[in-house]
């Protein structure tokens, strides 16, 4: 999309929740309708693999079909509005000083490891791992809420030849996108663990979850 | 395909949900009767519907943006559910959703059982979780499907855009189980379709028995990973 570079107005000591989430971990948190929740790369080009649900009613969640179809444009930016299988708007993204979000690539696993990689690659920890022991952890949640992610800092190109690629990242160290909630949502981020992708130069980072009211 | 034999078919009326499980050793082929039809496609494995179609996973093993002759359908767990072995269109859309009640209503307007009977307006997400719940799964179950028969192109700065003409009257595509799967269907127009009327194209559905894939098949030799993928459906299906 035409990427629009747009810094927060908002100052983190003001933040009323801040916390790290180190590589490998999972974070779930309530953000309130009104409240904006920032995501911050801390490192550099460290994948932040994201669920949003409606916290109201969990059978609504984030759906990546829905959310580029309305969109016309597969990446996120400032300006995308997520959308739910419902059809109706989560969250609106209003501050992102990377860009070019991955909608499409989703979370690694241990399974898809073995077809991307070498079928000894089983063993290493993936985010669909983290995100299971966090839904597994929540009440009334369970595999079936684990749907298509949404990659902050990652960056996937496409070619009208119907190529996919995986590029080396355009986020950076202390690169932010920021989310205004517009429904009171669950945000359930997985700190990226892979070790197989140059994405992240094989050193995955902690990322810094904030939120506003 | 080769010894391939038709079992059943079922003519879908456009704009309709169908369902049925197609095992292994079975193939499903949808055929667009009159052109410029959609057949949104979700897929689970029919012992197991928490195990499912994963559109990440999809794309990224075999570096994608769109479903074609060869390529592979994955599950969440590595595994491939379906294959598809034949296509004469060339390009099938995985990347957007379906049609909701709200962007019919503002597209066509409103028409109800009661006005219309058979002929009133139906929409893919209502459809799809109608037929889901025929298995007993829920919204909850709801996730990723695939566009058969059409064709939306993306250029490098993300923008999506709906080709029409993509499919003519008489083009197919068949998938062949390579695990026990439920194909879940709704024969809705393409939320992306600019048709300026509702469309209601129907989907000629055959079920094929077919000879068991091996390792050689141009659907596992064209990239490594979809042998790896090959190995671990394999290996489930033991």
């Amino acid at each position: 999309m035409q990427t629009k570079y747009v810094e927060s107005s908002l100052s983190e000591e003001n933040a009323v929740y801040s916390e790290m989430v180190k590589a490998g971990d999972g974070f779930l948190h309530l953000v309130k309708k009104g409240q904006t929740v920032r995501i911050v790369d801390v490192g550099g080009n460290q994948s932040a693999d994201t669920l949003f649900f409606n916290a109201d009613e969990i059978a609504e969640r984030y759906s990546v079909q829905q959310t580029v179809t309305n969109q016309g444009n597969v990446l996120i930016g400032t300006g995308t509005k997520l959308y739910s299988n419902d059809n109706r708007i989560m969250l609106t993204v209003v501050a992102d000083t990377c860009g070019d979000h991955d909608t499409l690539g989703s979370a690694c696993s241990c399974e898809s490891n073995t077809c991307r990689y070498a079928l000894d690659k089983r063993y290493m920890h993936a985010c669909r791992e983290t995100f299971l022991k966090t839904i597994l952890e929540t009440p009334d949640m369970d595999k079936r809420d684990q749907v298509d992610n949404i990659n902050f800092f990652m960056y996937v190109p496409f070619d009208e030849q119907g190529n996919l690629n995986f590029a080396d990242g355009i986020s950076g160290p202390g690169k932010y996108v920021e989310l205004k909630a517009e429904m009171n949502v669950l945000v359930l981020v997985s700190n990226c663990p892979q070790l197989n992708n140059p994405c992240n130069a094989y050193n995955p980072t902690p990322l810094k979850m904030l939120v506003w009211d | 395909m080769k010894n391939e034999k038709i079992l059943c078919e079922q003519m879908i009326t456009g704009g309709w949900n169908y369902s049925r499980i197609v095992k292994r050793g079975q193939a499903l082929r949808l055929t667009d009767v009159d052109g410029g039809g959609n057949a949104s496609a979700m897929l689970f494995n029919a012992k197991n519907f928490t195990e499912r179609f994963n559109l990440g996973d999809t794309l990224k093993i075999q570096h994608i943006c769109r479903i074609a002759k060869n390529n592979c359908l994955y599950s969440d767990m590595g595994r491939i559910l379906m294959s598809v072995t034949e296509d004469s269109c060339g390009w099938h859309d995985p990347l957007c959703g379906c049609t909701h009640a709200d962007l019919i209503r503002e597209r066509f307007g409103v028409k109800d059982y009661q006005e219309a009977h058979n002929d009133f307006y139906r929409n893919g997400y209502d459809s799809l979780l109608v037929e889901m719940g025929k298995y007993g799964m829920t919204k909850r179950d709801f996730t990723e499907l695939v566009n058969f028969f059409s064709k939306v192109v993306v250029s490098s700065n993300g923008k999506m855009t709906f080709v029409s003409g993509n499919s003519k009257a008489g083009d197919f595509v068949t998938l062949r189980s390579e695990m026990d799967t439920l194909v879940v269907l709704d024969t809705g127009m393409h939320p992306l379709n600019p048709a300026t009327e509702y469309s209601r194209k129907p989907i000629l559905a055959q079920l094929l028995s077919c000879e068991l894939s091996t390792a050689e098949d141009p659907c596992f030799t064209g990239c490594p990973e979809n042998g790896r993928g090959f190995i671990n459906t394999a290996n489930y299906n033991l």
